[in-house]
């Protein structure tokens, strides 16, 4: 039974990887590539004080986009979990937070620039209301916008499994904990949490993966003037330095294996499914 | 033609007489048929059109993709059996003809040769000009032989890329939202317009456009805009660097319709640019000047070029195909969309007196000026901003270029878009 599956993952997993960490070690002129062990890829990049703020920039991105989901994502996971009562409700709110995702990614982030832009909706609607008298030019074109692109394109990351699991909490330990006479706060926060954990690391390990490893949304929402680890993968692929793209990917790669690797030493996901 | 003659004796007497009087290309019309050629390039000159119109005038297939600088770079160095005719730009050639991947072109088979522009053949526009800086195309447009694989500085009958297409780029302006002449390049780090400015993230020609400003504040002359040391490239980044953090840049484009969109919607008022965007953004009923500047211009050629496996038969054709490129009707095509031909006055008799007028002379507009997709360019009694070809080609301060430093102009690049 596992050989198939074994065959797939070397396939399509350990064969790329070991690909593009052969490749890290090559070197390159312009046009060709030239099979090498040298660590010279290596060492421009952690020679250069562009990397460590590119990739600071990286984290930056990661952490603020996580606090934003996981809070929006819990709320409404939990409105959905414990507010809806009827489950054809909780279906059909449940699939109206998929909608957006019937279009492109692309689609959806750059349906933002015309609506952040100087002269563009959310301009004009504050300026009419006269909340402001010049237009707001950091709504576009700023980490303001890559952020807000980020967490409307990943929060369902979030919503979907932190709401799967609070569905599988057995209704009855909230009502022994409120019978035992626990506010709802204290429910929410030593019965609730607690066990929605798997959930919330699921979710984290979404979002995190995905912004970590983004290149288009920072490429379009910053209008190219910012830059994460993805963008400077890119601009190397771009100008054919593809052993240079690789070590950088193996940097990211090995980033964020032990970024995942700190959030598995808080929960067990396997132990909570 | 007279080796297609000789070929023809050996056929046979008739074949000979028939070959003789009705030129050369006869003789395979039949089997040409069968002939599809690939060819990539930029998007500027890979349109369907000119395809549709290949198959219509000369039976063959030309099949088309378009990429961008960089891909089509890669593409013509990495993979020579992907193509047969490159239609690349000659900074790009300068990269890719030490490959050994094109092959040199014979110009005594190139029929309209000798009205090519004096700028493909000795540099000059006219015997007076003097050779702007950077990548000039007839440096990298000559080669040694058949079998060159260098550069040589004569007409040596041997050419690199046959030339098609090229341009004179400045910046491109809202004239209704700056309200005041604009006359120098040191106009796009204006705090004036802080926040407002774009530049475009291709390092090789951004890198160009970055040197006309710097040269243009008077912080520094270069000896060479288009082969920068080091230290003149740490200095025009360092500029430009503090400049970016200063907020003077709304933000970098890469393709042209970013560089469209950001001039129509307003984030941007001063910015490079490139002739045909200048040109979509007045389709869309906004103002946009290419705003010729007192520096000059920053200017760019493309030609085509032949895969080294190209052979026989898609050779002939291929050679058929230059021929009518050279022709006209391209030129024509081209020139209404504001670029120039290689051999303009072939193009005059694919254009209305007008149209000729107004793009290539200079000249105040008849009647409106529309594109080849038909859309409204210019009124009656507009004139081309910048004027004649003469004024505009003749005003080149540089040419896209290819840097010794390239490599390490490129770092530089990527820290700048990243600080």
């Amino acid at each position: 039974m596992a050989l198939p599956i074994m065959a797939v993952l070397m396939f399509f997993l350990v064969l790329p990887i070991v690909m593009i960490v052969t490749v890290s070690f090559w070197q390159a002129t312009e046009f060709s590539i030239i099979p090498a062990f040298d660590f010279e890829n290596y060492e421009f990049l952690f020679g250069s004080n562009v990397t460590y703020r590119v990739f600071f920039n990286t984290f930056k991105y990661a952490f603020i986009t996580w606090v934003f989901t996981l809070s929006i994502g819990f709320t409404v996971a939990y409105f959905l979990a414990f507010h809806i009562r009827s489950l054809t409700w909780q279906i059909v709110l449940f699939l109206l937070c998929t909608i957006p995702f019937w279009t492109s990614n692309i689609i959806r982030m750059i349906s933002w620039i015309p609506f952040l832009g100087r002269n563009g909706i959310a301009n004009s609607t504050l300026i009419s209301w006269g909340v402001i008298d010049e237009p707001l030019d950091w709504l576009l074109f700023s980490d303001f916008a890559v952020i807000l692109a980020f967490v409307h394109l990943y929060t369902l990351f979030m919503v979907v499994p932190i709401f799967n699991t609070m569905m599988r909490i057995d209704k009855s330990l909230i009502e022994a904990a409120r019978d035992a006479g626990a506010s709802g706060t204290q429910i929410l926060w030593s019965v609730i949490i607690p066990l929605t954990k798997p959930g919330i690391m699921i979710g984290t390990i979404f979002v995190v993966t995905l912004v970590m490893g983004d290149f288009i949304t920072v490429r379009f929402m910053s209008g190219s003037q910012s830059a994460n680890v993805g963008r400077l993968i890119s601009n190397d692929i771009a100008l054919l330095a593809y052993p240079s793209a690789s070590a950088t990917a193996v940097v990211l790669l090995l980033t964020v294996l032990i970024v995942i690797g700190i959030m598995l030493r808080f929960v067990d996901i396997r132990k909570e499914l | 033609m007279t080796k297609v003659s000789r070929r023809n004796i050996l056929k046979g007497g008739a074949a000979f007489a028939a070959g003789s009087t009705l030129g050369a290309p006869m003789i395979w019309a039949q089997n040409i048929k069968d002939v599809t050629l690939r060819q990539f390039g930029t998007g500027v000159s890979n349109l369907n059109d000119v395809a549709n119109k290949v198959k219509e005038d000369l039976g063959f297939t030309l099949e088309m993709t378009a990429l961008d600088s960089d891909s089509v770079t890669q593409r013509a160095a990495t993979q020579p059996n992907s193509f047969d005719i490159a239609d690349i730009e000659y900074w790009i050639c300068k990269k890719v003809w030490p490959t050994g991947n094109l092959q040199a072109m014979d110009t005594s088979k190139i029929k309209n040769y000798d009205k090519i522009v004096g700028i493909f053949r000795n540099g000059k526009l006219t015997p007076e000009s003097t050779i702007a800086q950077g990548t000039a195309p007839h440096t990298v447009g000559f080669t040694e032989g058949p079998d060159g694989k260098g550069f040589v500085d004569n007409e040596s009958g041997w050419m690199t890329l046959i030339p098609t297409i090229y341009n004179a780029d400045t910046l491109g302006i809202r004239p209704d939202l700056i309200g005041r002449p604009i006359k120098n390049w040191s106009e796009l780090l204006n705090p004036e317009f802080k926040g407002k400015a774009s530049i475009l993230d291709i390092s090789s020609i951004g890198i160009m456009d970055m040197a006309m400003v710097v040269e243009s504040m008077g912080e520094y002359t270069y000896p060479d805009k288009g082969n920068m040391t080091r230290e003149e490239i740490d200095l025009t980044m360092k500029i430009f660097t503090e400049a970016k953090q200063n907020g003077q840049f709304r933000a970098f484009w890469k393709s042209f319709d970013e560089s469209v969109n950001l001039m129509a919607s307003g984030e941007v008022v001063i910015q490079s640019m490139w002739s045909p965007a200048i040109t979509a953004v007045k389709s869309k009923g906004v103002e946009c000047v290419y705003q010729p500047l007192e520096e000059g211009y920053r200017s760019w050629g493309g030609g085509i070029g032949l895969s080294a496996s190209l052979s026989g038969l898609e050779r002939d054709a291929a050679y058929e195909y230059i021929n009518w490129y050279l022709d006209g009707w391209v030129g024509g095509y081209l020139m209404r969309q504001g670029y120039y031909s290689a051999v303009p006055e072939t193009s005059k008799a694919h254009m209305t007196e007008n149209e000729w007028g107004y793009w290539f002379e200079g000249k105040p507009a008849t009647d409106t000026i529309t594109s080849p997709t038909g859309d409204a360019l210019a009124q009656a009694g507009e004139v081309r901003d910048g004027g004649s070809f003469q004024d505009r080609m003749g005003a080149v301060a540089c040419w896209n270029a290819v840097m010794d430093e390239n490599q390490y102009m490129v770092r530089k690049w990527n820290e700048f878009i990243a600080a």
